[in-house]
């Protein structure tokens, strides 16, 4: 771990404001994730802004309808809401799933969104890998790929985001809202905050240098049955292998996103259109062009069936 | 002590203290969190200072440069040792590679430098400012494509390479029923949850180093020996461990790391492995290719089988003895065990929990439920009616002791076999396809010599030292069991002081050993001490009764306590052992029943209940021995279903180096699990009368966890873990 210096934000704007100022400066919300990268030297941030006494931890109606949620609300809290179980299942149920208790006490919405790859390369230092050193090449490719992505992956990196609570957002439609150094905000649909790997797959988000994320809204229920179905090798406190999260209307039609198969959550309209005729003609729309490797090309099969399986104890 | 003979009736076998399930005398330092690890003796000297870590970036090859130039001038930075100013290092007598590596690279993650320096996170800064350029070598990192080149070792372990009897492949060609498979086990490691840590000073030549080590003695006289320096100016203290599992039975990095750089910083400097190198840097359990063949009659009688393993390892590694118990389970006149070592240039690798019988028994028993197939006889009863009462390659030793089939049909009927369909496929539950396996367990039985000494004081107190280890296994407690039995007092008369190489060495904690050994040294010098104080008190030591604090004789008696009214006694004495395990084999066998689920659409596998029931001697606390057994039917249900240090040929490492990575199973994972020990005492094994346990616990849990899963979906798996991208194609389409 580097030195760093560290400072406490009181506003919103100011965190972005002297993130912005600041040379490689970076926030820290829960710290699950940051602190163990630092110590890892994974990331050398220069400055931390701890953004946690920034009064972002309500969970409020929005005007339409909808839940804004801040970006400081604790995963626990989050799964826990009375108007999240009610409305938005998937997500407190894809929240449930993801870490463990005492993880998910100081995790954070904000941060969860952020949190990084677990591809084991990523994570060593030693060996090449371009997200974590650009231009220095993907070990993962012709290595240990069993966890990592199957589709829109490019030469560059084939990692997967691992966020639980993110599959069950963008199945939702979530909005992220955030606020700019300059003190502009604006509303990012979640379908666009993260990014295909291309050829930098370093670069992870849409959000810009000091950009911090406020909060996440979620429209207004969709009603329909709300399913989250994580596949791990043990039964807990493991990362998805694939996992599904789906919403699913009485005459049939509904949602379908994916996590663990992609640099981010899986989802095509085009997609979820064939929903009733059945998980086969979702999963061969969404892996249309799928480049699995050896190690992972059971993700299809597995996505497949996972899918079936949600689709019949929904229907059932 | 000799002990030559069968053990007759002694003191022991009152069963006033032994036998009983007592709780661990150290629990409650343990539950509070006051218990002292290495790494948090902060009291035993002021003045520490922190050593850091860092492991070869490259699987081999050699370093060209090391640059220390911005490591040195960090803040806070006291002194760097490489192997380039460690000055001249020897190496341990149990060390394959070396411990320091430079300029030669052995593996990956070989320690190549300590930075230490004022506190931890300086220390780790400055570490990861050593820049150094390596040379990569062409190393050989896939067991699979070695093997052709692999050789014929002398093992030091497990008896020898190669055995055969009769005519093998005569008679299994012969066979009306075949059974011929390859199975293989992945490298695992040992994931305890306290790394090695230590915490080394020097005085005036003298060593002493505060560590968390299985084996005192070992470790003492290789630390000398790699040093240099005499072996009375070594002393090594490790009174509590966290975990080991063969992982530290030897010297490793973090002892010598702390010396070196104690010596260079001149201050006592502590050093612990970082959890994401410890997977590559220290030992792990090899992999291992196993061919297995089995030729029987169609009433399920063996004629013929055979067993073939190859695993690799460093140089002047030793091979994974994974055919040993394929020489003495079953019977069948005509035999063979074959062990090929192949070269690697992977890390060491050395004992994990039951090294051999553990990786043997994951293949031998999936063979022998695939043989039950074949025949279409219940495995269970197969397995009874190759059942053996001498070594079936020298039939005129008997087994000290041998209950397997008593383990078998007790944990049939108490698990509810007759209830398994051997029809694989047809019982379900829920989304569940549910299948039931079972596997027999074995592992030797090891006798070595054991030393303690024993100390009576004007209270009445008796204390004992000894230098064997606790690494969580309840050896203060089954020990002060024996004194208390012994001296007549109450367990909380009894101090027990462990993990001293001041102490008399002891044999240590390691190939489940530990119990009936360490406790026949502390007889023997109890006995000892017995005899001393029936002196003093002027009473025959051959009729004294040693009970409630009072020593009796005729009608007289006296309080046990006078006998040191002027001045402690004390007594030390040693357990040595004649030729009884030559005479007979001992063994302690067990049975593994497991059911397990298998999700029908996405193939994740979950044990649902476990049984095992032991055979294994006198069991000394059920209830220590029971923690010991479940523990290692946990460590075997993560052999079979996750833990997987998988192998990176490219770059020559093992990749899953982390507990993300790594899985090993949490509460989740792991039902109620159910344990038995049949009553049994083993009068060969020592004047205790017990034997091992520990790891006959992990021994066959993995093999009834894959044939669970077998019966439960009809898809066998023979290439360990069994992950559900295994089973997948085989399973049945989702309805
Ligand atoms: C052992 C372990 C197991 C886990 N298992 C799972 C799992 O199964 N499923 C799962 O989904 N997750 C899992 N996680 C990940 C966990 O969910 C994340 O670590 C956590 O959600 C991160 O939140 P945080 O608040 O601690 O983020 P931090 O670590 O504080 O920050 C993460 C990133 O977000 C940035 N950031 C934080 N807040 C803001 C903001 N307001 N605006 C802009 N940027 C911001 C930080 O700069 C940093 O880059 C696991 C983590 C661990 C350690
Ligand atoms: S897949 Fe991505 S994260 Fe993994 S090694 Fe390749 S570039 Fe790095």
């Amino acid at each position: 771990m580097r030195a760093f210096s560290y400072e406490r934000a009181t506003s919103p704007g100011a965190a972005a404001t002297a993130a912005a100022s600041t040379a490689n400066a970076k926030f820290i919300a829960g710290g699950t994730n940051l602190l163990d990268l630092m110590k890892l030297e994974i990331e050398t941030p220069a400055h931390l802004i701890d953004v946690n006494d920034l009064a972002l931890d309500r969970i409020e109606q929005t005007a339409d309808g909808g839940l804004r949620i801040g970006a400081l609300v604790r995963n626990t809290d989050l799964a826990a809401d009375a108007r999240v179980r009610r409305d938005y299942g998937v997500l407190s149920r894809a929240l449930l799933a993801g870490a463990s208790g005492q993880l998910r006490n100081k995790a954070t919405t904000a941060g969860n969104l952020l949190q990084r790859t677990r591809c084991p390369y990523f994570y060593d230092t030693d060996l090449p890998c371009n997200k974590r050193k650009p231009g220095s090449g993907c070990a993962a490719i012709g290595g240990f790929s069993r966890q990592l992505a199957v589709v829109g992956a490019s030469e560059a990196c084939i990692a997967t985001h691992p966020s639980d609570m993110a599959v069950a957002m963008r199945a939702l439609d979530a909005v992220v809202e955030t606020v700019r150094p300059d003190g502009a905000t604006r509303s990012i649909p979640i379908a666009d905050l993260h990014r295909l790997p291309g050829d930098s797959p370093e670069i992870e988000t849409v959000l810009q240098p000091g950009e911090l994320i406020t909060a996440v809204a979620l429209p207004k229920p969709v009603g329909g049955k709300q399913a989250y179905r994580k596949v791990r090798d043990r039964a807990s406190y493991a990362f998805a292998l694939v996992s599904v999260a789906a919403i699913v209307q009485p005459d049939g039609t509904g949602r379908v996103a994916l996590g663990g198969v992609a640099h981010k959550p899986w989802r095509l309209e085009a997609a979820e259109a064939k929903l009733p005729d059945g998980a086969k003609a979702v999963t061969a729309r969404l892996f249309a062009d799928a480049k699995p490797t050896k190690d992972n090309a059971y993700k299809l099969q597995l996505a497949e069936r996972t899918l079936a399986a949600v689709l019949r104890e929904a229907r059932a | 002590m000799r002990f030559e003979h069968p053990a007759t009736f002694n003191p022991i076998d009152q069963l006033k203290v032994i036998g009983h399930p007592t709780s661990r005398i150290e629990g409650p330092l343990k539950t509070t969190g006051t218990a002292p690890y290495a790494y948090e003796r902060h009291d035993v000297v002021t003045n520490q200072a922190y050593g850091y870590v860092v492991g070869s970036a490259i699987g081999k090859g050699r370093i060209a440069t090391i640059n220390l130039e911005a490591a040195n001038a960090a803040p806070g930075v006291l002194a760097i040792v490489t192997a380039e100013n460690a000055g001249k290092l020897g190496k341990g007598e149990r060390n394959a590679a070396p411990l320091l590596g430079g300029p030669e690279i052995a593996h990956y993650h070989q320690a190549v430098a300590v930075v230490v320096a004022g506190t931890f996170e300086q220390a780790r800064a400055a570490a990861q400012l050593v820049r150094i350029d390596y040379v990569k070598g062409d190393g050989k990192f896939d067991l699979a494509a070695a093997i052709d080149a692999a050789g014929t070792p002398t093992p030091s372990f497990g008896g020898p390479a190669d055995t055969a009897v009769g005519d093998f492949a005569v008679s299994f060609a012969a066979a009306p029923v075949q059974l011929d498979a390859t199975y293989t086990t992945p490298d695992q490691g040992h994931a305890m949850m306290e790394p090695h840590a230590s915490i080394a000073a020097w005085d005036d030549g003298k060593l002493t180093v505060w560590t968390s080590n299985q084996m005192i003695a070992w470790g003492a006289e290789d630390m000398a020996k790699t040093l240099g320096i005499p072996k009375e100016n070594v002393r090594l203290v490790s009174p509590y461990i966290g975990g080991g599992f063969g992982g530290k039975l030897f010297l490793r990095a973090d002892v010598l790391l702390a010396a070196l750089g104690a010596r260079a910083a001149g201050r006592p400097v502590k050093v612990t492995l970082q959890r994401p190198l410890m997977f590559n840097n220290t030992t792990h359990r090899p992999a291992t290719i196993q061919r297995i063949r089995i030729g029987a009659e169609r009433d399920g009688r063996i004629t013929a089988i055979g067993h073939e393993s190859w695993s690799g390892n460093v140089k002047d590694g030793e091979p994974e003895m994974a055919v040993s118990q394929t020489r003495l389970l079953y019977a069948g006149a005509n035999r063979m065990t074959a062990t090929r070592l192949a070269a690697l240039d992977l890390p060491e690798g050395n004992a994990m929990r039951a090294p051999g019988e553990a990786s043997g028994m994951m293949a031998l028993e999936i063979a022998i439920d695939e043989l039950a197939d074949k025949l279409g006889i219940d495995p269970v009863v197969l397995r009874i009616s190759n059942d053996t009462q001498v070594d079936p390659e020298h039939p005129e030793r008997h087994f000290s002791q041998r209950q397997l089939v008593q383990c078998l049909s007790d944990g049939a009927a108490r698990f509810g076999w007759d209830k398994r369909d051997p029809k694989p496929g047809q019982i379900r539950d829920g989304r569940w396809l549910v299948g039931m396996g079972v596997a027999a367990a074995f592992r030797n039985n090891l006798v070595t010599k054991s030393a303690a000494r024993v100390r009576l004081d004007q209270q009445g107190t008796v204390t004992v030292e000894t230098d064997m280890t606790d690494i969580g296994t309840g050896s203060y407690t089954i020990i002060a069991q024996t004194a208390a039995e012994m001296m007549g007092v109450p367990l909380e008369r009894v101090v027990v002081r462990l993990g001293d190489s001041d102490f008399p060495v002891s044999c240590g904690s390691g190939g489940q050993w530990g119990g009936n050994n360490s406790t026949a040294g502390v007889y023997a010098a109890c006995v000892k001490l017995r005899e001393s104080i029936a002196q003093k008190l002027g009473f025959n030591s051959e009729e004294a009764e040693f009970a409630d604090g009072v020593v009796r004789s005729g009608n007289r008696s006296a309080p046990l306590a006078q006998a040191a009214g002027q001045g402690d006694l004390v007594a030390e004495d040693a357990i040595e052992y004649g030729d009884l395990a030559k005479t007979y084999q001992q063994s302690t066998f067990g049975a593994h029943f497991v059911e397990v689920g298998v999700d029908a659409d996405t193939a994740e596998i979950r044990v649902r209940r476990m049984l095992a029931v032991c055979a294994a001697g006198r069991i000394l606390n059920p209830k220590a021995a029971r923690s010991q057994v479940i523990g290692a039917m946990t460590m075997g249900v993560g052999a079979a279903l996750m833990e997987y240090l998988v192998v990176d040929k490219r770059h020559g490492l093992f990749i899953t180096h982390d507990l993300a990575a790594y899985e090993v199973p949490v509460h989740a994972d792991i039902p109620h699990q159910d344990v038995i020990f049949l009553d049994e005492t083993d009068p060969m094994s020592s004047p205790m009368k017990a034997k091992g346990v520990a790891e006959l616990g992990i021994c066959g849990v993995a093999a009834a966890v894959a044939n669970a899963v077998h019966n439960a979906t009809g898809v066998r798996v023979r290439d360990y873990p069994i992950t559900l991208d295994k089973l997948l194609a085989g399973m049945p389409e989702p309805v």
